[in-house]
C-alpha cells in the first residue's frame, strides 16, 4: 500500500475523530473542546448513534496496512470506500434538522425522530478520505493503468459534478413533474409543456403572437447570423488587409465581454428611445417621426449582436489565422481567380470556425437575459419567461421548470447538431498547417463588403460606448446633460474621518464582496477545468463520454433555475451552505468551468504527448514534468480560464439573484436594483468603475501567468470557445 | 505517482480549507442580530436598518430583493429559514406567504396607533402580516408630450381609451408585477368582472408596452418614452420631485390601492429581535425616514407625518379593496390566465 492511501486513511481518522463533524462556523469556548468535542465519534459516543456503523469502513481501510500488501488491498480499499460513502450520505439524508425526512422512517420509528445539522469540516474531510480510497482501491486493482492520480482526479471531478451540477438541478427538474402541492402529476406537466403560449404559431395566419419557444429560436437564428458575419468580416480585415487600426478593433472585441448586462440595452434606449440622443436629431434635422421601434425584437437583436459580436470574431480570428497559405498559394499557381480561390478554398477551411462561431451567437443569444429584460417590450423570450415564472405575480416553479426543459433541449439540441455536422468534417481543416507563405489579400469585392459592414458597425459600436461613459456623468441622460459627479459620489464616496478612510458610499460592500468572490472563484475553477481537460485529452477510459457531457450541463441551464435550485438543495442539511460566500464561489466555479475545460483541451490537444514523455524519460520526477512542461506551455489556457472565470463572476446577474445576501451583496445584483429604481446614471457610472476594474484584472492575470505576447496571442484563440458561458 | 498525487491532494485540500475559512461566515445568527429581506427602495432600507441599529444595538444584516423575489426565496428556504423579518414589499406576495403558513402570526403593543387599512391587513392575513404603508394606483402624464400633441389631459380611467392615446399609454404585465395585477383587481372590483375585462380589451389597443417590472412605466413617462404610465402614484411623484415634466393623477372613478406591509418568517432564528424591530417599525420615529429617503407613500402609524408630496389618501376615492379575495393564490391563478387568454393574446 502506499503511502499516500495510508495517509488518506489518516486523514478519514481524523476527520472523524478529531475535527467538528457538523457546522461550518466555528463557534466554540476551547480549542480542546472545538477540536475533540465535537467530532464525529464523540458525537456517536453521546446519543448520535447513526454515526457509529462509520468506524467498520474507517477499521476496514487499515486493515491492507497491517496485513502487508497483499493481492486483496485494492478490494478492501474499494469496500472500505463504498461502503463510508454509502453510510456517510445515507445517515446525512436520512436524518434532517427536523428529523426523519423519508417517510418509511417515519412510520417505522415514529415521528420525528433524531435531528442533525448540515456536515462541516470533520464530515467534509472523511468523505473526502473515503473517495480517494475508493478511488486508491480501483488503481490498485488496475483501472486506468493502475495510476492513482488518474483515478482519484476522475474521482474528485465526478464526484464534485453530482454535488453542485447534477444534485442541485435535478431537484429542480422534477418539480416541473409536481403539482403545486408538491404532489408527482405528469399530466400538469403535459398540459404545461404543450401550452399554447409557448408553441403557438399564430403569429404566421394572423397578427396575434407566436409562442415564447419560437420567439427564443427565431432570435437566437438571426443573432447567430448576424454575429457570424460581423466577425467573419472583422476577422478578414484583422488578418487579411493592410487596416491601420486593427489594435483598436482588439481592444473593441473585449469591451462588450467585459460589460455588465443591461448596460448596453440602457445605451441603445438613451439613443433610439423615443427621447434618444439620435431620434431627437433625426426628428430635428430630417423629421423622421420618433417612435418606439428600439422596444421588442428589434432593440434585443442590436443589443445582442453588440454584446456577442466580438465573441464570434475571437472564433473566426483563430480559425482564419490557421488556414495554410500553401493552399491559397496552390489553387493561385493553378490559376485561379481570387474570387474562386477564395470561395473554393479559404471559405470552406473556414467551415468549422463559422459553425462554432454560429453556436456560440445561438447559445448566448438563448442565455442572455439582461437585454430581453430591459429592451424587450412585448416581444417574450424564455430566459425572461423562467425569470418571473419564478418571481413575478404567478409564482409558479414547476411553469419555470418546464420552461428551463425546452431551454435546455434546444441548447443540447444545438451543440449536438454541431457536433454532428463537423464530425464529418474536421478532418479537412486539421490538414496542412504549414508556416510558409503569406495569407493572400482578399479579393477586392470580399474586401469591399467586410468594410463595408464592419467599419459602421464598429464606429456605431463606439457612439454605444460614447454614450456609456457619458451617461455615468451627466446628470440625467436624456433630460439633464449638465455634467456632474454625483453618481459616481453616490456609489464610491470615500471620507476621511477620525477613524481612518471611511469608506461611505453605497456601492463599497457589494464592490468589495464581488471582487472577493470573483477572485476565488477564479483559480478554482482554472483548476478544476483544466484537470478535467487533462483527463479528458490524456486519458482514455469507459464512458468518458458521459463524463464530457456532466461538464457541458451546467452551462446550458438558465441562471435563475440555477439559483433556485441551489437554494433548494443547499439551505438544509446534509450540505448546509446557502447564506455564506461559499456558495457563491460554488455556483461560479461550477458555471464556469466549461471555460477552463474548452479552453484546456484547445491547447492541450496542440501540445505533442512526446513533451511530457521526454522530460520522464530524461529522470524528471512527474511532479516536475506537470511544472516544468506541460504547464508553461499550458499559459494561454490557463489565462483565458482565469479571465473567462474572473469576468463571469463579475457579471453574472440571474443565477446569483437568490444566493446573495447581505454580507455577500454582489455588484450586478445592486446595478439591477438601481435600474429598477429608475437610477441609470448610477448604474452606469458603477458598470463603469467595474469595466476598468476588469481590464485592471485581465491586465494583472496576463502578467502573473506569462509573458503577455504569448498571452494575448493564445487568449484570442483559445478564449473564444468558452465563451458559451455568457449565462447571465 | 505518489508524489504528484501527494501534490495534488495538498492543493486541492488547501484550496477548499482557504474557499471554507474565508467564506463561511454564515448568515448572522449570534445574539444581537437581525437578518432582513427589504423590498422598498436601497435608501429607505439602509436608512431603516442604519437607525434600528443607532437605537437599539442590533446589528443588521440587510439585502434588498424585489418583492416577489423575496417571496421566492423564502419559500425555498422554508425548511430552514435564514431570514428573520420581511419589511415592506407589496402586499400580495406577503399574504401569499401568509396562507402557506411561511409567516408567523404576532400582535405589536403599537397595533392601536394603526391606520384602519393596516390593521384590516393584519386581520385578513390571520395576524401574519401588517401594514407599514400605503400607495393608491394612478397614472400619470408627461406633460411636455400632452401639450405638443394636442391630447386632451387625461383625468379618468376612462379617458385613458381616448383614441389620441393610441399606443401612447405604459403599464406593466401583470404576471411578472404586483403593480399590474393590482391594476387588473382594481378595474375588476371597480367596473365588475365582465365590464372590466371589456375595459381592459379596449386599454390594450393604446397600451404600447406591458413592462416587465411595475414602476419602469414611472421613469419611461419621465422620459418621453411614452405619455401615459399607470403606477402607483407615489413612484411617480418620485420623477416630480426630480423635476421631470409629469403630472400626477388620481383617476376620477375611484381606484385600488397597495398596503406595503411586513412579516416575521417563521422559524426565526433572532426571534426576539425580529418583534423589536416590527413593533421599531410601526412608530412614526421609523416611518418618517420613508420620505427622508425619497420614497412618498403613506405611513401607517396615524402619528407620523404625512410627506407634504405624498398623494393625500382621503383626498381620492379610495375603492374598498378585497385583499383578502384578490390576494389568494386561486384567484389570482384564474384572473392571470383570463388576462392571459382574453386581453394579452388580442390584436392591437
Amino acid at each position: 500500500m502506499s503511502r499516500a492511501t495510508l495517509g488518506w486513511i489518516v486523514l478519514g481518522w481524523i476527520g472523524y475523530a478529531l475535527l467538528p463533524w457538523y457546522g461550518l462556523d466555528g463557534a466554540a469556548s476551547s480549542l480542546g473542546d472545538y477540536f475533540v468535542g465535537r467530532s464525529g465519534l464523540v458525537h456517536g459516543l453521546t446519543g448520535a448513534w447513526w454515526l457509529l456503523p462509520i468506524l467498520l469502513p474507517l477499521v476496514m481501510g487499515l486493515r491492507p496496512a497491517f496485513a502487508g500488501s497483499g493481492e486483496s488491498d485494492g478490494t478492501w480499499l474499494i469496500a472500505s470506500g463504498l461502503l463510508g460513502l454509502a453510510l456517510v450520505i445515507l445517515q446525512g439524508f436520512a436524518i434532517g434538522m427536523n428529523g426523519w425526512t423519508f417517510e418509511v422512517l417515519k412510520v417505522l420509528f415514529g415521528e420525528p425522530g433524531p435531528r442533525q445539522d448540515g456536515i462541516g469540516y470533520g464530515a467534509t474531510l472523511t468523505l473526502t478520505a473515503f473517495l480517494i480510497v475508493l478511488c486508491h482501491g480501483f488503481a490498485a486493482r488496475g483501472w486506468c493503468r493502475g495510476d492513482a492520480f488518474v483515478t482519484s482526479s476522475i474521482g474528485v471531478v465526478i464526484a464534485l459534478i453530482i454535488v453542485f451540477v447534477f444534485f442541485p438541478v435535478s431537484t429542480i427538474l422534477a418539480s416541473a413533474f409536481a403539482d403545486n402541492d408538491g404532489n408527482f402529476a405528469p399530466a400538469e406537466f403535459a398540459a404545461k409543456f404543450t401550452d399554447q403560449s409557448i408553441w403557438g404559431l399564430d403569429c404566421l395566419t394572423s397578427n396575434l403572437r407566436c409562442g415564447v419557444a419560437w420567439n427564443t429560436l427565431f432570435l437566437g437564428v438571426l443573432v447567430a447570423f448576424g454575429t457570424t458575419a460581423l466577425g467573419l468580416a472583422f476577422a478578414l480585415i484583422a488578418t487579411r488587409t493592410a487596416f491601420r487600426y486593427k489594435k483598436l478593433l482588439r481592444v473593441m472585441s473585449v469591451l462588450p465581454i467585459i460589460t455588465p448586462p443591461f448596460v448596453i440595452g440602457l445605451a441603445l434606449i438613451l439613443l433610439f428611445g423615443r427621447s434618444g440622443a439620435l431620434s431627437a436629431v433625426l426628428w430635428d434635422w430630417f423629421g423622421i417621426p420618433r417612435s418606439r421601434w428600439i422596444y421588442g425584437l428589434p432593440g434585443i437583436f442590436i443589443a445582442q449582436l453588440l454584446a456577442f459580436t466580438p465573441i464570434a470574431f475571437l472564433v473566426l480570428i483563430g480559425v482564419v489565422q490557421g488556414i495554410s497559405p500553401t493552399l491559397e498559394e496552390a489553387s493561385q499557381t493553378l490559376r485561379a481567380k481570387s474570387w474562386t480561390t477564395f470561395m473554393t478554398i479559404t471559405l470552406p477551411l473556414m467551415r468549422p470556425g463559422l459553425a462554432n462561431a454560429f453556436l456560440l451567437g445561438f447559445v448566448e443569444s438563448l442565455a442572455d437575459f439582461g437585454n430581453p429584460l430591459v429592451l424587450g417590450g412585448n416581444y417574450e423570450v424564455l430566459s425572461t419567461k423562467i425569470f418571473f415564472a419564478v418571481v413575478g405575480a404567478q409564482q409558479d416553479q414547476g411553469r419555470a421548470a418546464v420552461l428551463s426543459i425546452i431551454l435546455l433541449a434546444f441548447t443540447l439540441g444545438a451543440f449536438w447538431l454541431q457536433h454532428a455536422w463537423l464530425g464529418k468534417k474536421v478532418y479537412t481543416t486539421v490538414t496542412g498547417k504549414g508556416d510558409a507563405g503569406i495569407p493572400l489579400p482578399l479579393p477586392r469585392r470580399v474586401a469591399a463588403a467586410s468594410y463595408l459592414t464592419a467599419i459602421p458597425w464598429a464606429l456605431f459600436t463606439l457612439v454605444v460606448y460614447t454614450i456609456i461613459v457619458v451617461g455615468g456623468f451627466v446628470r440625467s441622460m436624456g433630460r439633464d446633460y449638465t455634467p456632474t459627479l454625483d453618481h459616481l459620489l453616490t456609489a464610491f464616496r470615500i471620507e476621511n474621518t477620525e477613524w481612518g478612510l471611511h469608506f461611505s458610499g453605497s456601492a463599497w460592500d457589494s464592490f468589495f464582496a464581488t471582487v472577493k468572490v470573483a477572485a476565488l472563484a477564479a483559480p478554482l475553477t482554472a483548476a478544476v477545468g483544466l484537470l478535467t481537460a487533462y483527463l479528458l485529452t490524456r486519458q482514455r477510459f469507459s464512458g468518458q463520454r458521459a463524463f464530457e457531457f456532466g461538464t457541458l450541463l451546467s452551462f446550458a441551464i438558465p441562471g435563475t433555475v440555477v439559483g433556485v435550485s441551489y437554494i433548494l438543495a443547499f439551505n438544509v442539511p446534509p450540505i448546509e451552505i446557502t447564506g455564506t460566500g461559499f456558495i457563491l464561489v460554488m455556483c461560479f466555479v461550477f458555471r464556469n468551468m466549461p471555460v477552463g475545460v474548452r479552453a484546456g483541451i484547445a491547447t492541450l490537444s496542440q501540445i505533442d504527448k512526446s513533451l511530457d514523455e521526454a522530460s520522464l524519460t530524461l529522470g524528471a520526477r512527474s511532479a516536475t514534468t506537470m511544472r516544468r512542461v506541460v504547464l508553461p506551455l499550458l499559459r494561454p489556457a490557463v489565462v483565458a480560464s482565469l479571465v473567462y472565470s474572473f469576468v463571469r463572476a463579475m457579471t453574472a446577474v440571474s443565477a446569483v439573484i437568490f444566493l446573495v445576501t447581505a454580507e455577500y451583496n454582489m455588484a450586478t445584483t445592486y446595478i439591477v436594483g438601481r435600474v429598477e429604481a429608475g437610477e441609470f446614471g448610477l448604474a452606469i457610472a458603477y458598470s463603469t468603475v467595474l469595466i476598468l476594474v476588469m481590464l485592471l484584472a485581465i491586465v494583472m492575470i496576463q502578467l502573473a501567468v506569462g509573458e503577455r505576447r504569448l498571452g494575448r496571442r493564445s487568449a484570442a484563440a483559445n478564449a473564444a470557445p468558452v465563451a458559451v458561458q455568457a449565462v447571465p | 505517482m505518489t508524489r504528484r498525487n501527494s501534490l495534488f491532494a495538498a492543493t486541492m485540500l488547501a484550496g477548499t480549507a482557504a474557499a471554507f475559512s474565508l467564506m463561511s461566515t454564515g448568515a448572522a445568527q449570534a445574539q444581537g442580530a437581525l437578518v432582513m429581506y427589504c423590498a422598498v427602495q436601497e435608501e429607505w432600507c439602509r436608512a431603516m436598518t442604519s437607525a434600528f441599529e443607532r437605537e437599539t444595538g442590533i446589528k443588521v444584516s440587510m439585502t434588498r430583493k424585489s418583492s416577489g423575489e423575496i417571496y421566492a426565496q423564502v419559500k425555498a428556504e422554508a425548511q430552514n429559514p435564514r431570514a428573520d423579518i420581511w419589511w415592506g414589499g407589496t402586499g400580495d406576495p406577503h399574504m401569499q406567504a401568509a396562507e402557506e403558513g411561511l409567516t408567523m402570526e404576532y400582535k405589536s403593543p403599537n397595533m392601536g396607533e394603526l391606520q384602519d387599512w393596516a390593521v384590516r391587513q393584519w386581520e385578513q392575513s390571520k395576524n401574519r402580516t401588517v401594514g407599514i404603508y400605503s400607495g393608491a394606483l394612478g397614472f400619470g402624464y408627461n406633460t411636455e408630450l400632452v401639450k405638443a400633441n394636442g391630447i386632451k389631459e387625461p383625468k379618468c380611467w376612462a379617458d385613458l381609451l381616448n383614441e389620441d392615446l393610441k399606443d401612447e399609454v405604459q403599464v406593466a404585465d401583470p404576471n411578472s408585477s404586483g403593480t399590474a395585477y393590482t391594476l387588473l383587481a382594481t378595474i375588476v372590483q371597480l367596473m365588475g368582472e365582465e365590464k372590466g375585462f371589456e375595459y381592459l380589451k379596449s386599454l390594450h389597443k393604446n397600451v404600447n408596452q406591458y413592462t416587465k417590472s411595475g414602476a419602469a412605466p414611472a421613469k419611461a413617462t419621465a422620459l418621453g418614452e411614452t405619455t401615459v404610465g399607470i403606477v402607483f402614484m407615489h413612484d411617480m411623484v418620485t420623477m416630480v420631485v426630480d423635476n421631470a415634466p409629469v403630472k400626477v393623477v388620481a383617476p376620477c372613478e375611484g381606484t385600488g390601492y397597495e398596503i406595503g406591509s411586513m412579516s416575521i418568517i417563521k422559524g426565526a432564528k433572532n426571534l426576539e429581535n425580529a418583534k423589536k424591530f416590527y413593533d421599531w417599525a410601526l412608530t412614526p420615529a421609523a416611518q418618517k425616514l420613508g420620505a427622508e429617503a425619497k420614497s412618498y407613500q403613506v405611513p401607517s402609524n396615524k402619528n407620523t407625518p404625512v410627506p407634504p408630496q405624498a398623494p393625500k389618501l382621503d383626498e381620492i376615492k379610495l375603492i374598498n379593496f378585497d385583499f383578502a379575495k384578490y390576494g389568494s393564490s386561486e384567484e389570482r391563478r384564474r384572473l392571470l390566465s383570463k388576462w392571459d387568454n382574453e386581453v394579452k393574446n388580442l390584436p392591437k
